[in-house]
């Protein structure tokens, strides 16, 4: 099924089995669109990759991880890496056991859609990027939004639809924005975050050729399986191809689309295999192993710095728990259920961490522990926090304060104190 | 048809009688007549204009470049500022409008042309649901200063499928600025607006009026000048009946004005210029001062423009009115085929004449 491990090279080369993780090396020129322009690379950036090249621990192929875990002495992350990805994973997990005890406490309402079991996923790819990078999702985005630095606090008041949430409770659950950190969204449409994300792809791109900016921000956009078989997705996976924007399309294919397996719906399973009918490679990798996820994504990012386009990555992954709250989860079998809960990212991850002896027991806890205060801590300030008063019911509908527009001088009309009420002859 | 439109364009241009004659009487003084401009080229000049001025602003589209744009809008642009501008989509709404929306979230000024509002019907989620809603959602923090421009409404003979008018289903939508122009003027400095604003603004254009010229000021032809949005135009005053419309149908309702003057009945003719916001403050204060509301419009009749324009007459200005409200719409059904057929489900100057004679003679 969809565990077997598969990965395509890109565009017009020749069809291989295991994704070639080769050294970093600069792009060539490239046109933009058919113009005579060149892609040219500054030679500030050039140092970076240099740089990035010194840190990163010898690059290997994925599958050779796979088979070579036990014997290879060169590890995968670091200690402080190490940590850091479970001290995330775990923040993941314990916020949404949080938001299902709360939800059936009547503190939050409405849809919520929880990530248990998908952590894997967001860790892996968020904690490789900066904070000017941009991450789209859809309604299941709590778990990006902490990730990528929304404080737990600001998410847990968001969902209790209190005024300090981090859009002061008007857009919920499934609408988590935070312009610091680049999250833009949160969109409840499948398909809806797809093209959102590949035009702040474009726009990195843009600032770089037009505006002559210093820019190399990647966008990551997170969808599942049903989305891969909406409209939209394809319409993006040509236009990112085709304008090679640096967008990594990540699908967290849990097999399931509410109750409607990905099997029944879907003419050809295997999403990872789409990517490269659009022109871009398509990675298919273990989304239940975190270390896995990051080495896909360390390659996929970079790709993406470098200019050479988008890449489609099918992370194969488990929900948990039902698709909402409100989702019986009566479809799925017990013994898939099962199968996955045995393979829990955070089990493999304290394994890992424990065996190669970067983490004590001790430590771990720690964590834990630390999170669990840090959870608790986000519930007690929502709870504190005042809901949201009357007036702001009004307020941000346009950026525009009355609806009248710029005027000549560039500023708002409305602040114009000779611009009064009555009509305008010109 | 073209000659009497060519002629009214050159007797109106948004003066009434008294004022026509003294502009006559100027012109003859000054060596040059005022200069006219097509609504194309004002269109055309506009997003120029505004993509020298600011660098964020790039136009993406179905055929705006290398075809020189489906309407020949984007005419030239592409010579100028290169693709890395302006750019050929594929056919692709919902792909092209999401990228734009984006790109706007990201900080950048997109203007993305539908090659007819029609065609934005496979967009409109983007339009409403990430473009329109976002700075509420967010609470202020992702603005999204873009702009959905293009052909709205009937043109000749194109069939059901592209002749809709979207201005009611847009014009629901609180977070979307719908603005319609009428004029060169109006198209001159509502897109320059509209492509300076913070928020998302829904363009709607008319491909009819695309070839018509009119005069144009030396202001709106300097290139700092824009319009405000949520302001009425009096296009010309009367004192009888309020006639209130857009689009094209300004240029109806102006010729529906001669007719009546010539009977006697001395009609306000108001250009609403913004749909959202809509310009309650002129469309009262008007039927205040004349007691009757005739409102025209070119797309469906039920839950349309007209409708709001109505309600919001009524519930505000109710003891003022002599007359039931009249609204004259387009007629309820698929826009046929038929040429015939097509002029009957339109309005037509006739209409707004009878409209207005049954407001007038209603009461007295």
């Amino acid at each position: 099924m969809a565990t077997s491990f598969s990965a395509t090279l890109p565009l017009h080369g020749s069809q291989e089995s295991r994704l070639s993780l080769t050294p970093i090396r600069l792009a060539p020129p490239s046109s933009f669109l058919g113009s005579t322009r060149s892609l040219s690379i500054p030679s500030s950036r050039s140092r970076l990759y240099h740089a990035h090249a010194a840190r990163r621990s010898p690059v290997v192929g994925v599958q050779e991880v796979v088979k070579d875990k036990k014997i290879t002495n060169s590890l995968l992350i670091t200690k402080e890496e190490g940590l850091e990805l479970y001290e995330d994973m775990i923040l993941g997990r314990s916020f949404e056991d949080m938001c299902a005890q709360m939800y059936y406490r009547g503190k939050m309402f409405g849809f919520v859609h929880l990530y248990n079991g998908q952590e894997a996923v967001s860790t892996g790819f968020i904690k490789l990027l900066t904070q000017s990078d941009s991450v789209v999702s859809t309604y299941r985005d709590h778990v990006h939004a902490l990730s990528k630095g929304v404080s737990a606090r600001a998410v847990m008041s968001e969902l209790f639809g209190k005024v300090t949430g981090c859009c002061r409770g008007q857009g919920g659950s499934m609408h988590m924005f935070s312009k610091e950190h680049n999250m833009l969204g949160g969109f409840a449409f499948i398909g809806e975050g797809i093209p959102v994300a590949t035009g702040a792809a474009f726009t990195s791109k843009y600032k770089r050729e037009v505006l002559k900016q210093d820019c190399d921000d990647v966008t990551v956009a997170f969808f599942g399986d049903g989305t891969c078989n909406n409209g939209q997705f394809y319409e993006c996976l040509n236009m990112a191809a085709l304008y090679k924007l640096p967008i990594i399309f990540v699908v967290e294919n849990n097999l399931w689309a509410i109750g409607m397996s990905h099997l029944r719906s879907t003419s050809d399973p295997e999403i990872w295999k789409k990517g490269p009918a659009f022109g871009m490679p398509g990675v298919h990798v273990d989304g239940m192993d975190v270390l896995k996820v990051r080495e896909v994504a360390k390659e996929a990012v970079t790709r993406a710095r470098r200019g050479e386009g988008p890449t489609l990555v099918e992370c194969e992954t488990y929900r948990f728990r039902g698709h909402s709250l409100a989702d019986p989860d009566e479809l799925r079998d017990a013994a898939e259920k099962a199968k996955y809960a045995a393979r829990d990212p955070i089990t493999a991850l304290k394994k890992y961490l424990m065996e190669n002896k970067l983490a004590n027991e001790g430590e771990l806890k720690t964590i834990e522990k630390k999170i669990d205060e840090l959870v608790e801590e986000a519930v007690e300030f929502a709870d504190a926090s005042p809901q949201p008063g009357r007036s702001q019911l009004l307020e941000n509908v346009f950026a525009d304060p009355k609806g009248f527009g710029i005027g000549p001088d560039g500023r708002y009309r409305c602040e114009d104190p000779k611009f009064t009420e009555g009509t305008a002859q010109v | 048809m073209w000659g009497i439109l060519r002629q009214r364009a050159v007797v109106d241009g948004g003066l009434s009688l008294r004022r026509t004659r003294s502009a006559l009487v100027s012109a003859r003084s000054y060596a040059a007549g005022s200069k006219e401009m097509t609504v194309r080229d004002a269109l055309n000049s506009a997003i120029d204009e505004e993509m020298s001025a600011d660098p964020k602003v790039f136009v993406m589209g179905e055929e705006v470049g290398q075809y020189q744009g489906a309407y020949k809008i984007t005419k030239g642009l592409l010579e100028k500022y290169g693709p890395e501008r302006v750019y050929d989509t594929p056919i692709t709404e919902a792909g092209f409008t999401g990228i734009g929306v984006g790109a706007a979230y990201a900080g950048l000024k997109p203007v993305v042309e539908f090659m007819t509002f029609n065609f934005s019907m496979q967009a409109i989620d983007h339009i409403i649901n990430s473009a329109a809603k976002s700075n509420y959602m967010s609470a202020g923090q992702i603005n999204v200063p873009i702009v959905f421009r293009g052909p709205n409404g009937a043109a000749a003979g194109v069939g059901a499928q592209h002749s809709q008018c979207y201005a009611a289903w847009y014009a629901s939508v609180p977070g979307l600025k719908v603005l319609a122009p009428y004029s060169a003027e109006d198209a001159r400095g509502l897109l320059k607006a509209a492509i300076r604003d913070p928020d998302p603004v829904v363009f709607l254009e008319n491909e009819l009026l695309y070839g018509e010229s009119f005069p144009i000021s030396e202001e709106a032809l300097d290139s700092s000048f824009c319009l405000p949005i949520g302001k009425a135009k009096i296009e010309r005053e009367g004192k009888d009946v309020t006639i209130v419309t857009f689009s094209k149908m300004v240029g109806f309702a102006l010729k529906a004005a001669e007719k009546l003057a010539e009977e006697g009945i001395s009609a306000e003719v108001i250009n609403l210029r913004s749909i959202r916001p809509l310009d309650r403050a002129t469309i009262n204060a008007s039927v205040r001062k004349t007691s009757r509301l005739v409102t025209v419009e070119e797309g469906f009749p039920q839950h349309g423009v007209c409708a709001e324009i109505c309600a919001s007459v009524v519930e505000e200005s109710f003891s003022y009115l002599d007359a039931p409200v009249e609204r004259i719409a387009g007629a309820d059904v698929p826009m046929p085929y038929a040429a015939n057929l097509e002029r009957l489900a339109l309005p037509q100057v006739e209409d707004i004449v009878r409209a207005a004679k049954r407001a007038c003679y209603r009461s007295k």
